[in-house]
């Protein structure tokens, strides 16, 4: 058999959600094999199994036709597997050299390490491509392209015959692309095997022998890339899901609450406009690392902004500081709520309170008893499940933890609400509360921005889309007037002169 | 209600500990439950547990202050100047004050704004408000005060001498301000997590700089009743102070990391510390084995802490 990796009917489940069902991939001697899928169809999952971070629950993988018992990372580095991760695992103020070999470094005698030898090696290695580094500089001062380079050299020093990459050209402009297409069919021609993950469907076509599309965590097609077109893939990548429920009712929409003009900052985003009227929720689609969460943390001010004006209620405002933000009747719910949402070592009533102390102080002194019976009542409303307001934090399921910020914003009563990724890692059930609640705060009155990258998400609990790609907004749509398809299109910048 | 003696001991095993040394200590020296050793032992943990208070909010919010020691000098060497310039004694103790919340307040802005980490900073003005200290006095002990000064350290009030009034009014101000205002509440959530408090619209620096002015400020009240009490203030004053201190709070057991304690802890950790040699001294061991006895119990104490940080 020519297949160098088998993986058959692998599935794994986390409390909640099962990331991997059953799925199958199969992987020749010298391809290229490209992994597409949306963001949580579990690409990253089935790479983790590969590597041996995760344990699969079920299924197994074959290596030229000797299953693999299930083992840990170090084991499958050892079978020749090697992951290319997207932020790279280097250490950035070691040389080239001592990232390449470390851990494995050659010695003298007396157990010295030996410089000459290591340096060498590396040239050996990387001269078949007709590449040359410097192996004494340090990591941190070649760029991305060269970095990358670097950890293929590690893999290739590893006698990998399989090589993952995730998303390796994200950091790279177009010449370096050329470039790395050029050493990855090189080391195709040596024999050793490419799993290609990218979201770039323009490259898997030009650069990919098969492709693989996941969904869901499930496997949906396997085809070759001549076979396959563009179309036919975000086809599969995005498909029919199985309904929730979306409390979506009809919003009496009413004046603009929130307008942002050109807005930008140097390698985040730019000229981004977008605006808000009370009632509406407004949904901010594209894929990670678009810049949405950018774009709404520099609305804020918890990020400074190179340019831009914001508009509440059509005057113009100056933020500065979320202090600024939070005065205008902005909200942000983070996206991180155990870093960026709670005060995990604190109470419940101590973190919904946290908004709200300037508010019900006398001099300094909180009017202890009516902020209280303010974060009673918000908490009974938000139905956050908990013992008592006494209850320490991290003690709360995932669920009621959002439920506990979402009450810190609520109970101040917010003019726009700006979610980032409100229902990540959340169970279904609490999902369908929290889109309840984002509904009533949107009847009665709040302007509403969603950042959310489950497209089934903002597709059913938006008024309005706007698609951000690339840190630049590329399209903007009313509900309903875009299928799953075109979204995900202009997500992906295959659409419109964004590409 | 069962009786959950794991959680009764992580919350309250500092009071234990103090207890029973302090039983230990009365079967083995039968001074030392004597009134005026008691009295003692309070007197002397009310220079470090005032400082303590202070060092209690800053360690609350994840910072640590070593300048305590310096800033109680140079306050109490320009209190002890403007004494002998016979100055009106009202302002002498508002001016001591004020250095000790204006060199805070410096601490303050150079790490929020400057963005330089506290250890770094404070260690930075520890050296220089011990230089501050030297050029003023120009290395000599400024001393001989009048007895209205010398109230502050050596009298009384209705029998209890007066840094222990001091002190427990420090203590019970402290416990307001942290239970019941906005400062205290916001000290707790900085050092839970300073992110969140910014994200939640809240202006972090303010308040980070607001806990090194209240250090500052116990240091100047320290400065005036240990200067008292010595009648001298000396350039060497408060060498060393900054690491009884920070081992009395954390004893005491309000977390290096931030975001969990108080100042209880912090009085038992301060009278522990004091009783501690107290004891020593009674029994006779010899100074040098105080360093050792004590390094023990600050490491002691730190392991304690790990244990009650439940794993998250």
């Amino acid at each position: 058999m020519g297949s160098v990796l088998r993986m058959r009917g692998i599935s794994k489940s986390f409390p909640g959600v099962r990331a991997l069902d059953r799925v199958d991939l199969e992987l020749d001697a010298s391809e290229v094999h490209a992994l597409a899928g949306e963001n949580g169809a579990g690409k990253s999952t089935l790479m983790k199994i590969l590597s041996g971070v995760y344990r699969a629950d079920e299924g197994e993988i074959w290596l030229r036709d000797r299953k693999v018992a299930a083992a840990g990372p170090r084991a499958m580095i050892e079978a020749g597997v090697s992951v290319i991760y997207q932020e790279l695992n280097l250490v950035p103020y070691l040389s080239v050299a001592e990232n390449i070999f470390l851990g494995r470094e050659p010695r003298k005698r007396g157990g010295f390490i030996d410089w000459k030898k290591m340096r060498a090696e590396v040239a050996t290695l990387l001269e078949p491509f007709g590449l040359s580094l410097d192996p004494k500089a340090k990591v941190y001062s070649i760029g991305p392209a060269y970095q990358q380079v670097v950890e293929i050299a590690k893999a290739l020093s590893l006698r990998s015959g399989i090589l993952v990459m995730d998303e390796p050209t994200a950091a790279l402009t177009g010449h370096e692309v050329d470039r790395l297409f050029e050493l990855i069919r090189n080391l195709r021609k040596k024999g050793v095997s490419v799993i290609y993950i990218s979201h770039r469907l323009q490259e898997i076509k030009e650069l990919a022998d098969r492709v693989t599309v996941l969904r869901d965590g499930r496997h949906i097609v396997t085809a070759a890339v001549k076979d396959i077109t563009v179309d036919e893939i975000i086809r599969n990548m995005v498909g029919r899901k199985l309904t929730e429920q979306y409390p979506k009712a009809q919003q009496a929409v009413r004046g603009e609450v929130l307008r942002v003009e050109g807005l930008s900052k140097r390698g985040v985003c730019e000229d981004v406009s977008l605006a808000v009227r009370r009632g509406e929720i407004l949904g901010l689609a594209g894929l990670v690392g678009a810049g949405r969460t950018e774009i709404v943390e520099l609305i804020y001010g918890a990020r400074r902004k190179d340019a831009g004006r914001v508009f509440v209620d059509g005057k113009e405002v100056k933020i500065r500081s979320t202090r600024d933000a939070v005065r205008e009747g902005l909200a942000l719910i983070p996206e991180e709520r155990k870093k960026q949402g709670l005060v995990l070592g604190l109470s419940v009533l101590d973190n919904i309170a946290l908004t709200v102390l300037d508010l019900y102080s006398f001099f300094g002194f909180i009017k202890r008893r009516i902020v209280t019976g303010l974060v009673r009542k918000m908490s009974g409303e938000v139905g956050v499940r908990t013992p008592s307001l006494a209850q320490l934090v991290r003690n709360l399921s995932g669920g009621n933890q959002q439920k506990v910020v979402l009450s810190k914003w609520f109970v101040r009563d917010c003019d726009v609400y700006i979610f980032d990724e409100p229902t990540r890692g959340i169970d279904v059930g609490a999902k369908v509360e929290i889109y309840r609640l984002m509904q009533n705060l949107a009847a009665q009155g709040a302007g509403i921005i969603m950042v959310s990258s489950e497209l089934i998400e903002v597709m059913n609990m938006s008024d309005r889309i706007a698609v951000v790609c690339n840190g630049r907004i590329v399209t903007e749509f009313v509900r309903g007037q875009a299928t799953d398809e075109e979204v995900m299109s202009w997500a992906l910048g295959l659409k419109g002169k964004a590409s | 209600m069962k009786l959950d003696l794991k959680r009764v001991l992580k919350n309250y095993g500092i009071v234990f500990a103090f207890f029973l040394v302090c039983f230990i200590l009365s079967w083995l020296s039968p001074v030392f439950l004597h009134w005026t050793n008691i009295l003692n032992i309070i007197r002397q943990s009310s220079i470090y547990g005032i400082m303590a208070i202070g060092m209690t909010f800053v360690i609350l919010t994840g910072g640590i202050d070593l300048s305590v020691g310096s800033i109680l000098a140079f306050a109490g060497a320009v209190a002890a100047g403007m004494l002998k310039a016979n100055a009106p004694l009202g302002l002498v103790i508002v001016t001591a004050i004020a250095i000790g919340a204006v060199l805070g307040l410096i601490n303050g802005l150079i790490i929020t704004v400057g963005r330089i980490t506290p250890f770094v900073t404070t260690l930075g003005m520890m050296s220089i408000a011990r230089s501050l200290t030297l050029i003023y006095c120009n290395g000599y002990p400024i001393s001989g005060f009048g007895a209205a000064f010398r109230f502050i350290g050596g009298g009384d009030l209705f029998g209890i001498p007066f840094p222990i009034v001091v002190f427990l009014l420090t203590v019970l101000c402290a416990w307001v301000i942290l239970a019941e205002t906005r400062l205290g509440r916001y000290t707790y959530a900085i050092g839970g997590n300073e992110e969140t408090v910014r994200l939640s619209g809240i202006r972090t620096h303010a308040y980070k700089m607001a806990v090194y002015v209240v250090s500052g400020v116990t240091c100047g009240f320290t400065a005036l009743i240990l200067t008292s009490r010595l009648n001298s203030a000396e350039p060497v004053a408060g060498t060393g102070y900054e690491l009884d201190v920070i081992a009395a709070v954390v004893i005491g057991g309000t977390s290096l990391s931030g975001g969990r304690g108080g100042v209880w802890g912090t009085l038992v950790g301060a009278l522990l510390i004091a009783v501690i040699n107290d004891g020593m001294i009674l029994l006779g061991i010899s100074p040098y084995s105080q360093q050792l006895v004590k390094g023990l119990i600050i490491i002691g104490a730190v392991l304690l802490d790990r244990l009650r940080e439940e794993p998250s």
